[in-house]
């Protein structure tokens, strides 16, 4: 059951992170499906980071250089969908695919290329940061506590102050609802919008780093982040873009994903005698099943995919 | 007067010039960037891949030898275009199907279960994948119909639903040491797709099948679908505007999830046309969906969206794909032929703006030559 809470919480707490910056973007307008692909480098920049530091630094400044890594990458890579569909007012869904696919596109290629510099045996995918990541653990009892479950959810509150308490974010919001109003008080719609496009970046390279730490010690980057991107972007409808909503809303999805792992010890579902690929699929079909129920009165930004043109009315 | 009248129709206004040389560009932007990137990791061996990708069946010196896998580059590339129309059909009525991908996976399974587990004939396991796969499209185009579910999200979880529910349908009939489902050849004979000679024409490559013409078959019917008919306009419509065709008395809700249906059943027929020359087997135990699907987005895009372009660009894209597997793999992986086809459906999304600035680039050319003239 503590294994079941533990895992639910880190999952929990991949979701909220990028579901809340595919929440920022979408508020300001523009639509971020390239979240996967955001993940994948954030999460190789983190990885390679914790792989090149020495064994010697403190805790404190190795988690703290990782999640920067981690963050810069992604921002970095978020750039590429916020120059085409901000300056080159491109079609946003097709970027955000292509940023999916060139995301672990980019992402094997760099890690085969590292590894074979090191060894020319090494054809593998895979980066090691053993060492690094216990810095993240913290065992109170029996119960592994993981500082990104923290972070998860300063990061939660620290959204919804900003969004509905400052006027940064009030003025985010309103580049997404009806950017030729707040264009003509003066604010800089295409300024708001790259901030909001970094900020998905910052948020889901920060995701994806948490992803590949939660209970491994290694990751295959050929993997990817298997659909996880998607999901917080499910998350994120649900929870009607709301970051309170949100939070409640990946504590769900983490929770049916976190059975996939731990129903083994659960005999009331052993006794079930289900094949393990349902519990692969469970967090799917619930997304599936929520999304009918919640698309059909969306509260979506209004402008959300439309590219600025300041010569429209 | 009658000088401004006749603005003289140069061949770079014409818009299907134009969209070819954007695509033209975004290839040569992409190769070039893939380019960069072995140089990165290796200057001594850049050159020599970046060759390999784009000579692909060329490597091979023997006549003969190359002929066949040219053979098999089409039959991937026709597998290919059948799954770039599935994604054409959908845009064009303002839809992205990105679930091409997980109809494809239940194409595949629908027809090799109905293959070794049924012991059909081949044109009934065909059909079998086309039905599958347009039932999996209709459930999304439904979703967004009745419940303005966002069709991408949907799609998604769909592909993976799909791609569990295939691996657990396919470990029934798959061989008894590995996780492969067992070969057509050995399994049933009768579902193998026949060659009709085509077979030799590549060297007795017996992949080669009547799935290559039917693809390319596939390929005009959809444009004449899209450009000639009735339906076809109607669905265009319904993309343009979704209100004001539901104004004509348009069935908006009916054209969504037809036009879902027919994408899905495009891609199922995909499958059906890859999986039943017995090319490759399936693993059961497959963690991603096949990549087939969501080459297939780059293809309709490169292809500048008409089906005839996406003959060509499907052609191209498959046979950088291949081309990567021929790399010196002590110096680099296939994977950077996946990275150039990432870099060039980005490019894409600049097409548009490559368009408005040619344009605006002529105009301005135009309106000198005119002040020229007058002055």
């Amino acid at each position: 059951m503590l294994l079941l809470i533990q895992y639910t919480l880190i999952f929990a707490s991949v979701l909220v992170l990028v579901a809340l910056g595919g929440c920022f973007s979408e508020h300001s307008g523009v639509i971020n499906i390239g979240l996967e692909g955001i993940m994948v480098m954030g999460a190789l920049g983190g990885a390679l980071m914790m792989k090149y530091l020495p064994e010697g630094t403190p805790a404190f400044f190795m988690i703290l250089l990782v999640i920067l890594a981690a963050v810069a990458v992604g921002m970095l890579f978020s750039l590429l969908l916020g120059v085409a569909a901000i300056r080159f007012s491109a079609d946003q869904t097709l970027v955000g695919t292509a940023l999916n696919l060139l995301g672990p596109a980019a992402a094997v290629v760099l890690v085969r290329a590292i590894n074979m510099a090191e060894s020319a045996d090494n054809v593998s995918s895979t980066v090691m940061y053993g060492q690094a990541k216990k810095a993240f653990l913290m065992n109170i009892g029996k119960f592994e506590f993981n500082w990104f479950m923290l972070i998860a959810l300063l990061v939660l509150i620290a959204s919804y102050v900003v969004l509905y308490k400052t006027r940064f974010g009030l003025r985010l919001m309103a580049c997404g609802e009806h950017p030729q109003a707040a264009d003509s008080v003066g604010i800089n719609v295409y300024k708001m919008r790259y901030a909001g496009v970094l900020i998905s970046g910052a948020l889901g390279g920060l995701g994806g780093l948490v992803y590949i730490t939660a209970g491994v010690s290694e990751w295959k980057f050929e993997n990817g982040v298997a659909g996880f991107g998607f999901l917080a972007l499910a998350v994120m409808i649900f929870g009607q873009w709301k970051p309170v909503n949100i939070g409640l809303a990946a504590l769900l999805f983490a929770l049916f994903r976190a059975l996939s792992n731990v129903y083994t010890g659960i005999d009331l579902l052993v006794a079930l005698n289900l094949p393990s690929t349902v519990y692969n699929m469970f967090p799917y079909i619930i997304s599936l099943v929520v999304l009918v129920f919640v698309s059909k009165k969306s509260r979506a930004p209004k402008a959300e995919g439309i590219p600025y043109d300041k010569g429209q009315r | 007067m009658s000088q401004d009248l006749r603005k003289k129709e140069s061949i770079l206004r014409n818009s299907g010039f134009q969209t070819i040389l954007a695509s033209l560009l975004c290839i040569v932007l992409g190769l070039l960037v893939g380019f960069i990137v072995l140089l990165i990791i290796n200057p001594s061996g850049a050159a020599g891949a970046i060759a390999a990708i784009l000579k692909n069946f060329l490597y091979y010196p023997s006549g003969a030898a190359a002929i066949k896998y040219f053979g098999t580059t089409l039959v991937n590339a026709s597998a290919l275009l059948m799954c770039s129309l599935s994604v054409l059909f959908a845009y064009k009525v303002g839809l992205f199907n990105i679930g091409a991908a997980g109809q494809y996976v239940v194409g595949a399974g629908a027809c090799l279960y109905c293959a070794l587990a049924l012991k059909m004939p081949w044109i009934v396991c065909l059909i079998a994948a086309v039905v599958a796969a347009a039932l999996v499209g209709g459930i999304s185009g439904a979703l967004k119909a009745y419940f303005n579910v966002n069709e991408v999200i949907s799609c998604i979880m769909l592909n993976w639903i799909s791609l569990y529910c295939v691996n657990m349908l396919l470990t029934g009939v798959k061989e008894q040491t590995t996780p492969y489902t067992t070969p057509l050849s050995s399994g049933n004979k009768s579902a193998l797709l026949p060659n009709l000679g085509l077979d030799k024409l590549f060297n007795k490559n017996e992949f080669v099948t009547i799935g290559l013409p039917l693809a390319v078959i596939m390929a005009i019917l959809v444009w004449v679908l899209l450009e000639k008919t009735k339906f076809g306009y109607e669905l265009k419509a319904t993309g343009l505007n979704k209100n004001a065709a539901k104004y004509c008395g348009m069935k908006e809700q009916r054209n969504v999830i037809l036009t879902m249906m027919i994408a899905g059943g495009l891609a199922g027929f995909a499958a059906g046309i890859y999986y039943l020359t017995g090319i490759e087997q399936w693993m059961v135990q497959q963690t991603s969906v096949p990549a087939m699907g969501f080459n297939g987005i780059a293809a309709a895009f490169l292809g500048g969206l008409n089906p005839i372009g996406t003959i060509f660009s499907s052609y191209f894209i498959q046979h950088i794909t291949s081309g990567g597997t021929y790399v010196d793999k002590s110096m680099y992986c296939s994977q950077i032929s996946d990275l150039i086809s990432a870099f060039i459906i980005y490019l894409c999304g600049f097409v548009l703006f490559f368009r408005l600035w040619l344009n605006r680039w002529l105009d301005k050319r135009d309106e000198k030559a005119k002040k020229g003239g007058k002055a």
